[in-house]
């Protein structure tokens, strides 16, 4: 337990800094009127140095896109403290039209190499020809409230966080790969140090730049972590804490998928979540997903 | 024959090394386990190696806590198997982790709620009493080696280093450490029956896996245990006892009636684990039962472990219980298939994606729910098995293993 604490208070301390950066630049009034996505390609390459400033968004309108909204309930959730967050997920299925944006967006967002993917779209067919229909389901790490894959873990490297978000550490893990049996979701993936470009005479840029899970960069090369470890969804918790949403939110271009703070009433995902067609997965189990869809 | 043995063992010893240095330089790239079947024939020979090793050193428990007197001659063979196997066991392991130089954090920062922190934890407790008990049951006979002039000077010499310095043979000195050494094997039952109870609840507790999620599984890993531990032991007692007198013949011909015993309640307890899901065909495990027994792969079941691994050995039980050679062909049979039921373990419940059509979501080489251990696999295998052979040999040549003076 002891290394999960530790790991949280740093990760606590270093978003409380965040936030102070964060509340200063919104008093010195710093703001834009650009569009909500070009804001964020453009305070991607900030993330390694100090947190990006806040977006400014626009007036609120009737019919405006959901995006604003869940970024005006993000920005709320990041006034608060750490501790009283608890980040939820909502997956409209009926919206989803299986595209895989998603999980293409997020193998891009966290350079995801083969043999890893943190949030495929099952893809299920139903019927016989020509009676037959599709029933697509997105599948990001349900983050459950009593994850199984927690307790499994013999050198505490996974740990489940006080905003809900269950997280690895990659420094720590010995890479048995005991939590990935033991989640009935196949959530976790292994990286077993391969590339995409492999057999080819060089490497894509994007397999040499770092990613930024966890808040930190992340460059795989040789042996070294992540490489060998458990891979895993983690809500994009390295963009959570810049002011962004999660890659495969901002990329549903059918915007089927909600996030946000199920401790804040006013926000969307509380609202979608509470639903009567709002299930979860295998709740037999009694994991306790943080992610619902509905039917 | 010897010949043939000494160069089979140097190519395979030869190929393994191949197969480490590739596990050392290119990772886990070679490996045919990936995401979804992430644990393979790596996990499936730890298990394998590391129930040989609570096999024997159960079966030493009945000389050391029990005082079988008819069995004592195997004694200090029971508790070398017993070292042997536990070292290639972890060795095996230890190519499978994903970052092999940070094994030591489970002594570290462990955490006890995972099976397999217990399992590593209760394994090194066995370990030391297990190191403790086989320095005292060879003591005297390592006395009695460093000091005989017939012996070569290396087995001299490995006899004096293992006797730690202390060379005494005194009557009360040898009385105080046979009654150690009994309160060590006594301690040393409970913990082998616990820490490879915990090898089976490591798989046993995972809820995710209905394959695995069985009361049955841990006991299963007892008996396995006792019913591969005790194959090698005979094999090895039948094929390279040192004399074949009577006394001998009396001991192959008593192994193989304990043998025949722990295959019949390992066939029972087998029959248990497959007839009860199957018998309505409802039960979530039944399919991937299904799949064992008439998959794929349903000869490594019906033919290895069924048909060598256990028909032809208790047929060669049966009809030839006094005939030393045919005893200890079913005790090899009964041992070197047990691979096949570990294996029958560890795959079979990966191979279902735990939510229809996700093997078709985004799918790679190392997306996929099927699994074939790779060349790799196997060199790295063919290693570990070459040098527990190399180690049990060595331990013949040098050790008194099989001495017939037993200190009494």
């Amino acid at each position: 337990m002891e290394g999960g604490e530790r790991a949280l208070a740093t990760q606590t301390r270093e978003s409380r800094s965040g936030r102070r950066r964060f509340l200063k630049t919104l008093g010195a009034g710093a703001a834009t009127l650009l569009a909500l996505e070009v804001l964020e390609s453009t305070a991607r390459p900030a993330e390694a140095a100090p947190a990006a400033p806040p977006a400014a968004l626009p007036a609120e309108r009737p019919q405006e896109d959901v995006l604003l909204r869940m970024q005006r309930d993000l920005q709320r959730a990041l006034r608060k403290p750490a501790h009283l967050r608890r980040w939820a997920m909502v997956i409209d299925l009926r919206k989803c039209v299986g595209c895989s944006a998603c999980t293409i967006a997020c193998v891009a967002e966290n350079k995801l190499p083969p043999g890893v993917v943190y949030r495929p779209v099952v893809d299920e067919e139903i019927g016989t020809y020509p009676h037959v229909t599709r029933r697509f389901l997105p599948r990001p790490c349900m983050q459950c409230d009593n994850p199984p894959c927690v307790p499994v873990c013999p050198v505490n490297a996974t740990y489940k966080r006080a905003d809900g978000i269950v997280a690895i550490n990659y420094d720590q893990c010995i890479g048995c790969r005991y939590c990935i049996v033991a989640c009935p979701y196949n959530a976790r993936t292994f990286d077993a140090g391969e590339h995409y470009t492999d057999g080819t005479p060089g490497r894509s840029p994007v397999e040499e730049v770092p990613n930024f899970e966890y808040g930190k960069p992340w460059k795989r090369e040789g042996d070294a972590s992540p490489v060998g470890n458990a891979r895993k969804c983690h809500f994009c918790l390295h963009r959570l804490e810049a002011g962004m949403l999660p890659e495969c939110v901002t990329s549903c271009i059918g915007r089927a998928t909600y996030f946000g703070d199920a401790e804040d009433p006013e926000a969307l995902v509380s609202e979608l979540m509470h639903r009567p067609n709002a299930v979860r997965l295998k709740e037999e189990l009694g994991t306790k997903p943080r992610v619902y869809y509905l039917l | 024959m010897r010949r043939l043995l000494y160069v089979v063992w140097l190519v395979a010893f030869g190929l393994g090394l191949w197969g480490v240095g590739e596990r050392l330089v290119l990772g886990h790239r070679l490996a045919a386990y990936g995401s979804y079947v992430v644990w393979g024939l790596w996990v499936s020979v730890y298990i394998y190696l590391i129930g040989l090793s609570a096999g024997a050193f159960l079966l030493s428990s009945l000389v050391y806590v029990f005082r079988v007197e008819r069995l004592e001659r195997i004694g200090k063979l029971a508790l070398f198997t017993a070292v042997v196997t536990l070292l290639t066991a972890l060795l095996s392991i230890w190519f499978d982790l994903g970052h092999m130089e940070r094994f030591y954090r489970v002594y570290t920062s462990p955490n006890f709620r995972s099976m397999m922190a217990w399992m590593i934890w209760l394994y090194t407790g066995y370990f030391l009493v297990l190191l403790g008990e086989a320095y005292l049951a060879f003591r005297p006979d390592l006395v009695r080696w460093s000091q005989e002039a017939g012996r070569s000077r290396l087995q001299r010499t490995v006899a004096r280093w293992l006797t730690l310095g202390r060379t005494t043979l005194e009557g009360d000195v040898l009385e105080r450490e046979r009654k150690v050494l009994q309160v060590l094997a006594t301690v040393g039952v409970p913990l082998a029956v616990a820490f490879h109870g915990g090898v089976g609840a490591l798989f046993a507790t995972v809820s995710a896996k209905m394959y695995w999620h069985q009361s049955i599984v841990p006991i299963l890993f007892l008996t396995g245990a006792l019913v591969s531990g005790g194959g090698l032991l005979t094999a090895v007692v039948a094929f390279a006892w040192p004399q074949r007198d009577g006394e001998y013949r009396e001991l192959v011909s008593l192994l193989g009636r304990v043998l025949l015993l722990l295959v019949a309640v390992d066939v029972l307890l087998e029959w248990a684990e497959f007839s009860i899901p199957l018998w309505y065909g409802t039960s979530p495990e039944g399919h991937l039962l299904q799949v064992v027994l008439f998959g794929p792969y349903w000869w490594v079941f019906w033919v290895l472990h069924l048909g060598l691994g256990t028909l032809v050995p208790v047929v060669l039980l049966v009809l030839r219980p006094r005939d030393p050679a045919a005893v200890g062909w079913a005790g090899l049979l009964v041992a070197a298939t047990f691979l096949s039921v570990r294996l029958n373990v560890v795959i079979p419940a990966q191979i279902e994606p735990a939510l229809r059509g996700l093997e078709r979501a985004f799918t790679g080489p190392r997306l996929v729910f099927s699994y074939v251990p790779s060349v790799h696999e196997w060199l790295v295998t063919l290693f570990v098995l070459a040098t527990t052979a190399a180690l049990l040999w060595l331990g013949a040549r040098l050790l008194p293993l099989m001495d017939t003076e037993v200190a009494r």
